[in-house]
């Protein structure tokens, strides 16, 4: 399949066009932004959306675009390495399970039931409460919600993938099990990784939004769209713009990703390529 | 009047034609069969029937039911008919039953639905009408779910649905397809009991010539969606006037030149001593000793290099354990296997293991699944060389795969094909061309030719032939048909039960089976040949 027939689906197309336009602008805000997004212009505080400011000023007059536009890269970075962490630990743990079954398998899937348990959210807190708030502990906490997610989903296709035939037909060529996971089983299951890991993409940019917003994520004066929110809520009645902005820039990506993530799911599901 | 007719009957979908012009008539009490290759339109014309065509599906043509026109019939009109009058049985009855309703409920539902019977009533029936099937209550209550029952056990029960409200017309696609031949020969027999007994057209729609001649009072032929040849059966079938239907029945009848077996010498190729297979029962009770289930108990056999055994029995039989062990893809609980006098059975996942791997390859039955679907024909047929001491370079590994693509009748150029680009024949040529690629001395073939059409089954046994002469291979063939034990094996194994009940040269085990197992799957295995001459003396 092409990428020209991919973008013929409209969720797909619409999903990638979001997403890029979001990566763009964080890879322009290395080299230009309208503003220092951390110099403060007290005399220019507070002002609406107008020719000058764009989006208009925060409290201390820090023009708000060159904040979300910097914004963007910690949301970015932060939710990359945790899907990084969660698909590069919790698929060789699935896998490995599904492969091995038995006590393995038993171990690793109570283990993660165990962290399944605690709402993700919340542990995260719990996480950056203990070992302090900052990017890095984000990551960490994040990407650990996210290991379990990907195992699972790892495991579940890998089972039914290794009852096929072609699989033993690999054993009685002497392969050996973790070699037939990544030759035969990795590349069936594919699709569905990547499917998931746009999802997850999502719902890291959601979580880093989140911890900052209760000051536990990046630390000032790096901006970040979480505590944007956080700074606009008690001006939300005379500024409303501080926090329409980076909310609706959470909005629009978490959109777009899942857009995207969707419109995978189909662009890569083998018997609707069979049809076109 | 005839119970059903279908005059000029046409469905297409889209541009592609799927039914031309197909006529037919079926009379009360008769058994009229539709027989063709997969795609010939036999299983589209039973859906046009109940008006149950795929979305997108035009039709054109009659059909009339006791004289009535069903082909205009409303979906209101023709929900009454589904069901009360015509009834119709499905090839999987696995996933012909709900598996979360008891039979009771499935059975009963139907007769509520159509006569408006109260619960108690519709229950009555359906216990009746179990009973009738060969599940009678006191051993099977209407509170089982189909995952308790057998596979024979839930096509009967598909068989009750079917005909609880005594239909006219009772349509069976392929309905012992997925059976062993006994349950096969079980469950035609209450087929024909109960057309006989309600007095109801049979619509049997088929690709198993043996089954219908001993079945079907007419047949009518399908070849991509056109009748091809129509009339009495056995008529068609022992004097065919069409060249399809000729060459049909010759395939159907095909048996391979196999080269003269050469005298066994020295080490036998392959020796099995007191194997036994046990899987770890469930366990009743919380305290109690799980009982472990014996699927291959204390089995001996030895095969010569270049001899051909064919393995057979019913289904869960303990075959497919077995050749599963030899393969050293299961270990045993006991004995011990050799392969040109090594022990194989007990090696550790290392070198020798590797060494003994190359002489032994398998072809499985479904040429679906039996390839990784993202690779491409040369990496699947190149796999197995990963066995070898010295690894192929890219250049001599592509020479490889050529030659033996060849040799199986592909192209060479078809090594940049991926599985799905293949027909099925072809693709279990690709799984022979795999098993054959490091020059090993014994194939395990595990039902290699029964998911396969007629025509093209007898080019595949023809080609085991081939290669059994050229390469000097010996083959392990596991089946339930023991017409393909008769056309490739000179020595049959007869299981039963996880045990070998029987063995010796096929021509006497199949024509004087000693043990009772052997004798059953004689006895149920129909035989295309002996039914027609045998109904031709009956005709005079």
């Amino acid at each position: 399949m092409t990428i020209g027939q991919a973008l013929r689906n409209p969720s797909f197309a619409a999903g990638l066009a979001i997403t890029l336009a979001v990566a763009a602008t964080a890879l322009l805000s290395f080299a230009w932004t309208p503003y220092d997004a951390s110099a403060m212009d007290i005399a220019a505080k507070l002002q609406a959306p107008s020719a000058v400011h764009w989006l208009g000023t925060d409290h201390f007059g820090r023009d708000i675009l060159s904040m979300i536009m910097v914004g963007s890269r910690n949301s970015i970075a932060v939710a990359l390495v945790a899907v990084g962490i969660g698909a590069g630990l919790g698929i060789p743990l699935g896998l490995a399970a599904a492969a091995r079954g038995g006590w393995l398998d038993e171990t690793l899937m109570r283990l993660n039931d165990l962290v399944f348990a605690f709402p993700a959210l919340l542990s995260a807190i719990m996480i950056t409460a203990i070992f302090g708030p900052g990017v890095f502990n984000a990551i960490v906490a994040i990407g650990i919600f996210n290991i379990p997610v990907f195992a699972r989903v790892a495991r579940g296709a890998a089972l039914s993938l290794l009852r096929r035939e072609f699989i033993l037909a690999a054993r009685a060529a002497g392969k050996s099990r973790s070699r037939i996971a990544v030759e035969h089983v990795l590349p069936n299951i594919a699709n569905l990784l990547i499917v998931q890991a746009t999802i997850q993409f999502s719902l890291g940019i959601l979580a880093e939004a989140g911890l900052s917003y209760l000051g536990l994520g990046s630390q000032p004066p790096m901006p970040s769209w979480g505590r944007m929110l956080f700074e606009a809520q008690t001006m939300i009645g005379f500024a409303p713009h501080m926090a329409l902005f980076p909310g609706l820039a959470i909005v629009v990506t978490v959109l777009g990703l899942n857009l995207l993530g969707d419109g995978l799911r189909d662009v890569l599901d083998p018997r609707l390529q069979e049809q076109r | 009047m005839a119970l059903l007719e279908i005059e000029r009957l046409s469905v297409s979908i889209g541009a592609t034609s799927i039914l031309r012009d197909v006529d037919m008539t079926l009379d009360r009490g008769m058994v009229h069969a539709l027989v063709g290759e997969s795609g010939s339109g036999k299983t589209m014309t039973a859906l046009a029937l109940m008006q149950l065509l795929p979305h997108g599906a035009a039709m054109n043509g009659h059909i009339r039911l006791a004289g009535k026109d069903i082909a205009t019939a409303s979906e209101s009109e023709m929900c009454r008919l589904r069901g009360a009058e015509i009834g119709m049985v499905f090839q999987e009855p696995m996933t012909a039953l709900n598996p979360v309703k008891t039979i009771g409920e499935q059975v009963a539902e139907g007769i509520r639905w159509h006569t408006g019977a109260s619960r108690a009533e519709a229950e009555e029936q359906a216990r009746a009408m179990l009973d009738r099937v060969g599940l009678p209550p006191a051993r099977f209550p209407l509170d089982r779910y189909p995952h308790q029952l057998s596979g024979g056990q839930r096509q009967r029960v598909v068989i009750a649905i079917a005909c609880a409200l005594k239909p006219r017309l009772l349509i069976a696609d392929e309905p012992t397809t997925a059976l062993d031949v006994i349950l096969q020969a079980q469950i035609l027999d209450l087929l024909k009991s109960l057309v006989a007994e309600n007095d109801m057209g049979l619509l049997l729609i088929s690709h198993d010539l043996a089954v219908v001649a001993d079945m079907a009072d007419r047949i009518t032929i399908l070849r991509r969606g056109e009748v091809v040849e129509s009339g009495e059966t056995v008529r068609v079938l022992s004097a065919p006037a069409d060249p399809y239907t000729r060459r049909f029945t010759q395939a159907s009848l095909h048996m391979p030149d196999r080269p003269a077996p050469k005298a066994a010498s020295g080490t036998p190729l392959l020796s099995v001593g007191n194997l036994t297979r046990e899987y770890p029962g469930s366990r009743i009770e919380l305290f109690s000793r799980a009982v472990p289930t014996r699927a291959v108990d204390n089995v001996s056999f030895e095969m010569a290099e270049g001899q051909s055994i064919a393995l057979v029995g019913r289904s869960g039989c303990g075959k497919s354990t077995l050749a599963r062990m030899v393969l050293a893809l299961d270990r045993p609980t006991s004995g011990e296997i050799r392969l040109d006098g090594q022990r194989i059975d007990n090696l550790p996942d290392d070198d020798a293991l590797r060494q003994a791997r190359q002489k032994m390859q398998i072809v499985f039955q479904d040429p679906y699944g039996s390839f990784d679907p993202r690779q491409k024909a040369e990496t699947l047929v190149a796999e197995p060389l990963h066995l070898l001491d010295r690894k192929p370079t890219p250049v001599e590994r592509r020479e490889r795969v050529a030659t033996v693509l060849e040799r199986v009748g592909l192209s060479p150029d078809d090594m940049d094909k991926y599985p799905h680009q293949f027909s099925g024949g072809q693709r279990q040529r690709l799984a022979i061309a795999r098993a054959i690629i490091t020059g090993p001395k014994l194939v395990v073939a595990d039902e290699p030719v029964s998911a396969l059409d007629v025509s093209i089954r007898a080019r595949i046994l023809d080609l085991f032939a081939d290669l059994t002469g050229k390469l000097g291979l010996a083959w392990l063939f596991i089946t339930h048909d023991l017409n393909v034990a008769r056309a490739m094996a000179e020595h049959v194994i007869v299981m039963d039960e996880g045990r070998i009940v029987e063995q010796g040269r096929t021509d006497d085990v199949l024509q004087n089976p000693q043990s009772e197992a052997a004798r059953a799957l004689v006895a149920a295995s129909p035989d295309l040949r002996l039914i027609l001459s045998g109904k031709l003396r009956e005709q005079g």
